[in-house]
């Protein structure tokens, strides 16, 4: 028997289940209402392979995608499975894992940078020229007045305490390493994440 | 986790405490489904809530919260009561044989070197008994900044391999658990007797060779005041009875985010660099002294004491990703340039300063303070101290909109903040550990919209600038900055590709992408960002992002999904898994084995061609060369052996001591106050948890979810509910002596009524953390639904980890 692929077995069992043999006994003929059924919401799409975001199980997950290779358009996620192949998962996902969709594409997720005055009710949109400039600034004059390069023992310290970088569990390792290795040039002593809770 | 996710299934007995994985990990957890079907794998449950776990174990035991240090002293004292260790693993693997220093002493709750003042432990005597005299300038303990400095001296220690000396660690452990009878682990725990010998009997059942028993955990675990010491109980369990290295054994953490471990890996953490190297200290002034001082010296002739020979050559590699070409022997590769903490700067205490004024913004890349707690409300004034704040999410959080929480008059709040949008992992590529320490490699599926930007180009932008800054204006000892080696085709946003080869580590002089951390040098030549990576991105390419599906030994290695660190190792201390001859203790379940030239099976956490005649140690990691049942000198703040404390805030007085509560915990400015001293105005026990259709808060925002597990519930038992009036769905109000929230009553007999002390009766309360403010149902409601308004601002004393678990508070109907 020739190896068939997950989704030829899928595409065939859904061929049987939505009743062509059924109908073939009746007389139909039944080569169209097969090829219905062969098209799915997935058929055209791009797979891509991608990991849950949410707990460290590290289920692997396939990402379906439609569009986006031609100029000026956006691809749309359309559906997110679990992956068969992984020896973690072999394709389960929990309630989350399976909703991931609505997290990834969701009205609620900012748009544009924004910034918050002293005592304001509200944010503001500002350009992301703006946002670097203020947070390099912000980040700047607190390490200038907080650097410490020789502590009172007269040991060299060259750390700062002026700001602290809080996070990181929710972004990669590559991310992760170079947060650590900016925030540690820098002199950054308070450097933190979620491993504590 | 020492082993990884589809080991379960090789387990004949798991014990699942201080977590719920059949709700919180299920796609993970059906390996011990698996286990139970296909090997009859047992499955004990141990938990304040009976849950969906409990209702697939074979035993369900309900625990005091906060009790689990003596739970597992029993579990040791019945061992080693009833003989039932595996002596044969325990004379070669473990540090029983060892002689401890005379003057290690211990007496009613307190070990020898207590500072009642300072609250602190000189820990000088909690040392072997050594071949010679110490050498001379050996620095003394550092309680202040925690754990992880070297065990002292050169001299080796003394052993007994007979275990007869009365000083021996074997001894001395016997001593010390005596206390711990099952009649006194039932009156802390409030386990009945009966059912405390019933796990007991059958857990500690894995104590021969041909029976393995792993134990599982999550971060609840480790939300206590002694959680070090919890997970320090379950270590010692596990090497008592041989289960630490094999195939279906080990001390498993559950992580609770997609990349906590890896990031915890690359040391976004403030005591570590790269890899686990200690941050280095105030007074190493040289690089020699950094190298002097931290790494691991070997205590016997036996132990290799990999990572402590080999610490240099870690560091300096690291260096030299970092600073590349300024790096170099002349300037002692640029160490002066690491910053040296003044003290512990742990996540609690940079609030604190925050809170004091002294820290004046606080960068949040996906991690929201207020809801995270604890004491929420102490944390949001932190936040209100503060002159800046930078939000990095795709989505609001609770922290980027504490100036408009419920009650909070966004005028009275002074706190200027940026919100910038960041992509969301589907956007990007890059790798996530794994709880069983397996990086896998994700694709970008979409691009991201508008102008959302990845977080490394809010990094890559910000450094531009800073370094724009810099040159233009001068300021603070701008060298490490300038001299940041950033080599990026990116430089406003380095490419994930380039930062894993980074991490990998180059071989300088070649180019090449190095195959092994093994091949790291000290004198500059060699260059890798965190050495355990090394192996991860090779010649070979992406390792990471291998998808090959062969199980070729049957245990679930599968040695080429992915790569696991380090070295693609599966099972760590795997050289346990086998005898003094090098065979497995259970052949039917080999990690790996000795074929008479080399190790075979698992990747060895072991030289491949170490022959077992040769003897050395198995434990490679530490300066023994074998696991510690007792831990030396500085590597614990609170004691070689893990002791029973009460919580902060407990309903009953210690019964093994006169000490209630840790006695080194850190108290911060002003949280004392806010404790319950006893149980009269609060007279519960309650703990917070998790449930499965959310993670942490980030799911508020994900209508599915919102629709299944819509709003905040408090769990509490039909007895406590009948003696106040509460029905099954009306409103209840929970106060502790910090706050208060209201919810919905789901009265249950999940949370059994205990018998604690000399039977007082304690009712528990389970409250899960999910509801806020800032997203779902909480959107817009002046409801108090953050379980964290509940919580006692104080820590682990070791690391600092907050006391989530176990605190005191009363319920009424609201």
């Amino acid at each position: 028997m020739p190896e068939l692929s997950r989704r030829q077995f899928l595409q065939g069992t859904a061929g049987v289940a939505g009743g062509a043999v059924g109908l073939a006994a009746f007389g139909f003929d039944a080569e169209a209402a097969i090829r219905e059924v062969r098209s799915t919401r997935i058929e055209q799409a791009t797979e891509t392979r991608t990991l849950c975001p949410y707990c460290a199980v590290g289920c692997s997950m396939l990402a379906y995608t439609i569009g986006g290779s031609s100029s000026n358009t956006h691809p749309v996620l359309v559906h997110i499975e679990g992956d068969p192949d992984s020896p973690i998962n072999e394709g389960t996902l929990c309630p989350k894992g399976a909703s991931t969709l609505q997290l990834a594409v969701n009205a609620k997720r900012a748009k544009y940078p924004m910034y918050r005055q002293p005592g304001g009710d509200q944010w503001e949109r500002i350009s992301w020229d703006d946002a670097v400039g203020k947070m390099a600034r912000w980040m700047k004059d607190s390490r200038d007045e907080h650097f410490t390069e020789t502590d009172e023992d007269g040991n060299t310290v060259n750390r700062q305490t002026g700001f602290s970088f809080l996070g990181g569990a929710t972004i990669s390792n590559e991310e992760g390493y170079l947060t650590a290795k900016l925030m540690r040039a820098l002199g950054t002593v308070y450097l933190e994440q979620q491993a504590r809770v | 986790m020492t082993n990884h996710w589809r080991d379960f299934k090789n387990s004949d007995v798991i014990l699942v405490i201080g977590a719920n994985p059949a709700e919180n990990h299920p796609c993970g957890w059906k390996w011990a489904h698996v286990g139970r079907d296909e090997r009859g794998t047992r499955i004990i449950h141990v938990d304040p809530r009976f849950t969906r776990t409990s209702a697939i174990a074979d035993v369900f035991v309900p625990i005091r919260a906060g009790t689990d240090v003596a739970f597992f002293a029993g579990l040791i004292n019945y061992v080693l009561e009833n003989e039932l260790h595996q002596e044969d693993y325990v004379k070669l693997h473990t540090n029983a044989s060892f002689i401890v220093s005379e003057d290690f002493t211990f007496d009613d709750g307190l070990f020898s070197g207590y500072d009642e003042a300072e609250r602190t432990y000189d820990s000088s005597s909690w040392d072997y008994e050594r071949d010679e005299e110490k050498a001379e300038g050996e620095e003394g303990p550092d309680p202040g900044l925690g754990q992880g400095t070297s065990p002292g001296a050169a001299a080796f220690a003394k052993v007994d391999p007979t275990l007869a000396d009365p000083r021996c660690v074997f001894r001395l452990m016997k001593e010390h658990y005596r206390r711990y009878t099952p009649a006194m682990v039932s009156q802390i725990t409030g386990i009945p007797e009966d059912k405390f010998l019933r796990v007991a009997e059958e857990f500690c059942s894995t104590g021969t060779a041909d029976r393995a028993g792993s134990v599982v955990y999550a971060v609840g675990l480790t939300h206590h005041t002694s959680g070090v010491q919890i997970i320090r109980g379950a270590g010692i369990l596990q090497l008592l009875l041989g289960n630490v290295g094999i195939p279906g054994g080990g001390v498993n953490a559950e992580r609770g985010h997609a990349n906590i471990q890896g990031n915890t890996d690359n040391a976004i953490s403030w005591e570590i660099l790269p890899g686990y190297l200690a941050i280095p200290r105030a007074g190493m002034e040289t690089l020699d002294d950094y190298v002097e001082q931290i790494p691991a010296k070997a205590l016997r002739p036996e132990s290799i004491n990999y990572f402590g020979s080999n610490y240099k050559k870690f560091l300096v590699s690291l260096l030299k990703a970092w600073f590349g070409d300024e790096a170099t022997e002349g300037n002692d590769f640029a160490y002066t340039w690491l910053p040296k903490p003044a003290q512990n700067s742990s996540w609690l205490t940079i609030h604190d300063e925050a809170r004091a004024g002294r820290l004046d913004g606080i960068i949040y890349g996906g991690f929201t303070g207020v809801t995270v707690g604890p004491d929420s409300t102490r944390m949001a004034e932190s936040l209100g101290n503060l002159r800046w704040m930078v939000i990095m999410d795709p989505l609001p959080t609770s922290a980027s909109e504490f100036w408009r929480a419920p009650g909070v008059d966004p005028a009275s709040v002074q706190t200027e903040a940026l919100f910038l949008p960041t992509t969301h992992w589907i956007e990007k590529s890059g790798s996530f550990t794994n709880s069983g320490r397996w990086a896998q490699w994700k694709h970008a599926v979409l691009p991201a919209e508008g102008e959302i930007r990845d977080d490394n180009w809010v990094l890559g932008s910000v450094y531009q600038e800073l370094k724009r800054l810099y040159e233009d204006e001068g300021g603070a000892f701008p060298d490490p900055l300038l001299a940041l080696r950033w080599p990026y085709s990116d430089p406003l946003n380095p490419p994930l590709e380039e930062l894993a080869k980074e991490v990998n580590g180059v071989d300088l002089t070649t180019g090449e992408q190095l195959p092994s951390f093994a091949e790291l040098a000290d004198d500059g030549t060699t260059s890798s960002g965190n050495w355990i990576y090394a192996g991860s991105w090779t010649e070979e390419g992406n390792q990471m992002d291998r998808r090959g599906t062969e199980d070729p030994t049957g245990l679930g290695f599968f040695p080429e999904w992915c790569w696991s660190w380090p070295l693609n190792r599966r099972i760590l201390y795997n050289r346990a898994s086998a005898d003094g001859e090098g065979r497995p203790w259970d052949p039917t379940r080999p990690g790996i084995q000795w074929n008479g030239s080399a190790w075979t099976g698992d990747v060895p956490d072991f030289p491949a061609d170490s022959d077992p005649a040769d003897g050395q140690g198995a434990f490679i990691m530490t300066g023994e060369g074998v696991g510690r049942l007792f831990a030396p000198l500085t590597l614990t703040t609170d004691g070689p052996f893990p002791e029973h404390y009460e919580q902060t805030e407990s309903p009953i007085h210690n019964l093994v001591s006169s000490i209630r509560r840790n006695p080194v915990t850190f108290l911060y400015e002003g949280a004392p106050a806010s404790f319950a001293e006893d149980d009269s105005e609060y007279p519960y026990v309650a703990t917070t948890y998790r449930v499965t259709e959310h993670e942490h808060y980030v799911t508020q925002n994900v209508p599915y979810l919102v629709e299944t597990m819509p709003d905040f519930f408090v769990e509490l038992p039909v007895e406590l509910a009948a003696e106040k009036g509460i029905d099954n769905g009306s409103q209840v109000r929970v106060r502790s002596k910090r706050g208060e929230v209201v919810g919905v009553a789901m009265v249950t007999k999940r949370m059994r009524p205990l018998r604690v002390g000399d039977g007082k009766v304690v009712y528990q309360v389970g409250i899960p953390v999910h509801w806020h403010y800032a997203g779902g149902k909480g959107e817009g409601s002046q409801a108090p639904m953050m379980a964290n308004l509940l919580t006692p601002y104080i820590g682990d004393a070791n690391v600092r980890t907050p006391e989530y678990k176990g605190f005191l508070v009363n319920v009424e109907k609201a």
